[in-house]
């Protein structure tokens, strides 16, 4: 699409675009290129000496034990907090979309988590399971079990799994009411006239036309857990204990500040900029598709 | 009318209100917590409804700070917090609305090559390429600078294709009068362009406001000073691993204090925030 009348300045629109293009070249660009050049050198200890090495960062990476459980990690994490929030979202969003009395306020009152940080979420949730002093710890105590995500990896993990997910609804379910909402009542009319119950037609009307937005969230919320897990992760558990929070954007992190190997960083930044390509290039083919219908 | 309900309303009422309890619980507790004594808390003794230390914790808070951690009054962190999302949300929408009026209503050699640059920036979030781009700014001495902690976040690719979908619907006729009555690119856009986008400009300041305050990896690179701290990296300081020194009821007030910001916005423009967190994911 392109616009038939337009203006013929020579230098306005680079002028125009300068400020854009100018951030962009030295706070992307420039930084990215850095990356890929880095995560093929070794540095010594002291910064002294590098050395290019090829592809032995990659390989260092790929041998290591450690770097599978990040993956694993990662996996875990992104597959709980997906499953989690996707599924209580349309739960929430099929029953606001009713014509009930207070729609719209229902609406507001479940909205509003996207706009806090992950980090203060992960304070809050912290707050409530902390050991010693938490309300929800104190219950979960009480049963019996010994609860203590300072120490115990898997009840870290469910504590940032939580924590991420309390966050996540709000936009799921903001995405899921528009898909509802836009859905023709004519179709859904004439299957209840040729008297399919409620049940059935959710299934197979309701649920394969909101099917492009489920998928759609589903690209959304793998980017989510992939990048903005940073903050949660480091305002609750910082990896802990014993690595079983560290995701692959954390590791990122760490192994460039604490471990000072920034080629092996680099290497991972590397990696991770090549799955979030794929990841967003796979959502355009999605959005291609949806133009069509 | 045919009824399109799935269940009896009392089902959808109480699945609602559930969701709202799960969703406002956390909060609720936050609040209690900021207005309790610390030992009280620390005990685990805290009750489940609000005390009367209310007003003390939140003006030690707001003008001192936590005493056995940071010594940062939050006051100048919410300042801080404020002054970096007011930046980046004014300079993501000046910048962007530009360029992308440079794209649409120019022609001009490498037009599609700058459209494509910006486009590409979509794939390249802060948190993959960390380090080389500490780097950069370290090298231009931004450390410890506002124009450090927005300048590189203020680029955006969704912004300029929000513009550029918007401008592209604006009837060629508008462009094709003002040219008549002899305005040229700098009066048609301020008096034609500008006007006709504010709910656009309105949406994507809610969206980016949000973005702003919420940044966590960013201002925790950039930042060394205490009196640089954000909001949202100062209270990860104030919590120290060992729970006896914790000050939880001034965590908790500095939780709800990082809060309250961005979820107003977003309850007060919630027509805009929709509108905004639909159409920049398109």
């Amino acid at each position: 699409m392109e616009k038939r009348a337009f203006f013929k300045e020579k230098w306005l629109p680079y002028a125009l675009l300068l400020p854009q293009l100018a951030i962009t070249i030295v706070f992307f660009y420039f930084p990215t290129v850095q990356a890929v050049y880095q995560s093929f050198l070794i540095e010594d200890a002291f910064g002294t000496s590098t050395e290019f090495v090829w592809f032995e960062n990659y390989t260092h990476l790929l041998s290591q034990p450690e770097y599978y459980r990040a993956m694993g990690t990662t996996l875990v994490f992104s597959a709980a907090v997906t499953l989690l929030s996707l599924s209580s979202a349309l739960l929430l969003a099929v029953m606001a979309d009713r014509q009930i009395r207070g729609a719209g306020v229902y609406k507001t009152m479940l909205i509003w988590p996207y706009a806090v940080a992950p980090a203060i979420a992960a304070v809050l949730w912290l707050f409530m399971f902390q050991p010693s002093l938490g309300v929800v710890a104190r219950g979960i105590r009480a049963l019996g079990i010994d609860w203590n995500p300072l120490l115990n990896g898997t009840h870290a993990m469910i504590l940032v799994v939580l924590a991420a997910t309390w966050k996540q609804i709000a936009y799921n379910f903001l995405f899921f009411l528009a898909g509802l909402q836009s859905i023709p009542k004519s179709v859904i009319e004439a299957a209840s006239i040729d008297g399919a119950s409620r049940t059935r037609r959710f299934w197979t009307i309701v649920f394969p036309l909101l099917s492009p937005t489920a998928f759609f969230l589903l690209v959304v919320n793998i980017v989510y857990v992939l990048i903005d897990s940073f903050g949660i992760i480091d305002a609750t558990t910082g990896g802990g204990p014993a690595k079983a929070t560290e995701t692959l954007v954390y590791k990122v992190y760490l192994d460039g500040k604490l471990g000072g190997d920034l080629g092996g960083s680099a290497a991972q930044s590397v990696i991770l900029m090549i799955v979030l390509v794929a990841l967003t290039a796979v959502q355009f083919r999605y959005i291609e598709r949806r133009v069509h219908y | 009318m045919i009824d399109r309900r799935s269940g009896p309303d009392w089902l959808a009422h109480s699945v609602l209100w559930t969701g709202i309890f799960i969703l406002a619980f956390p909060v609720y507790l936050t609040f209690v917590a900021s207005t309790h004594e610390p030992t009280i808390i620390s005990n685990g003794q805290m009750p489940l409804t609000p005390g009367g230390h209310f007003f003390e914790t939140y003006y030690r808070t707001i003008f001192i700070g936590a005493s056995s951690t940071t010594r940062t009054p939050v006051g100048t962190m919410l300042t801080n917090s404020l002054i970096m999302a007011m930046v980046i949300a004014v300079g993501k929408i000046a910048i962007s609305i530009i360029s992308a009026y440079a794209v649409v209503y120019f022609r001009f050699p490498f037009r599609k090559t700058a459209f494509w640059t910006i486009f590409l920036t979509l794939m390249l979030p802060v948190e993959v390429r960390i380090y080389p781009t500490y780097n950069v700014v370290a090298t231009l001495g931004l450390l410890d600078t506002y124009a450090g902690t927005t300048i590189p976040l203020i680029a955006s690719a969704t912004a300029t294709l929000l513009f550029r979908q918007f401008f592209m619907t604006i009837p060629d006729e508008l462009l094709e009068a003002s040219k008549i009555d002899g305005a040229g690119p700098i009066r048609f856009f301020k008096d034609t362009v500008l006007p006709l986008s504010i709910t656009n400009i309105a949406a994507l300041f809610v969206i980016t406001f949000i973005y702003g305050w919420n940044q966590y990896l960013w201002p925790l690179l950039i930042t060394t000073r205490a009196d640089m701290q954000t909001i949202v990296i100062g209270i990860k300081k104030m919590i120290v691993t060992s729970d006896a020194l914790t000050e939880w009821q001034i965590v908790m007030a500095t939780a709800m204090l990082a809060m309250a910001p961005p979820v107003a916005v977003v309850v007060l423009m919630q027509r805009w925030f929709v509108k905004g967190l639909v159409e920049t994911e398109k």
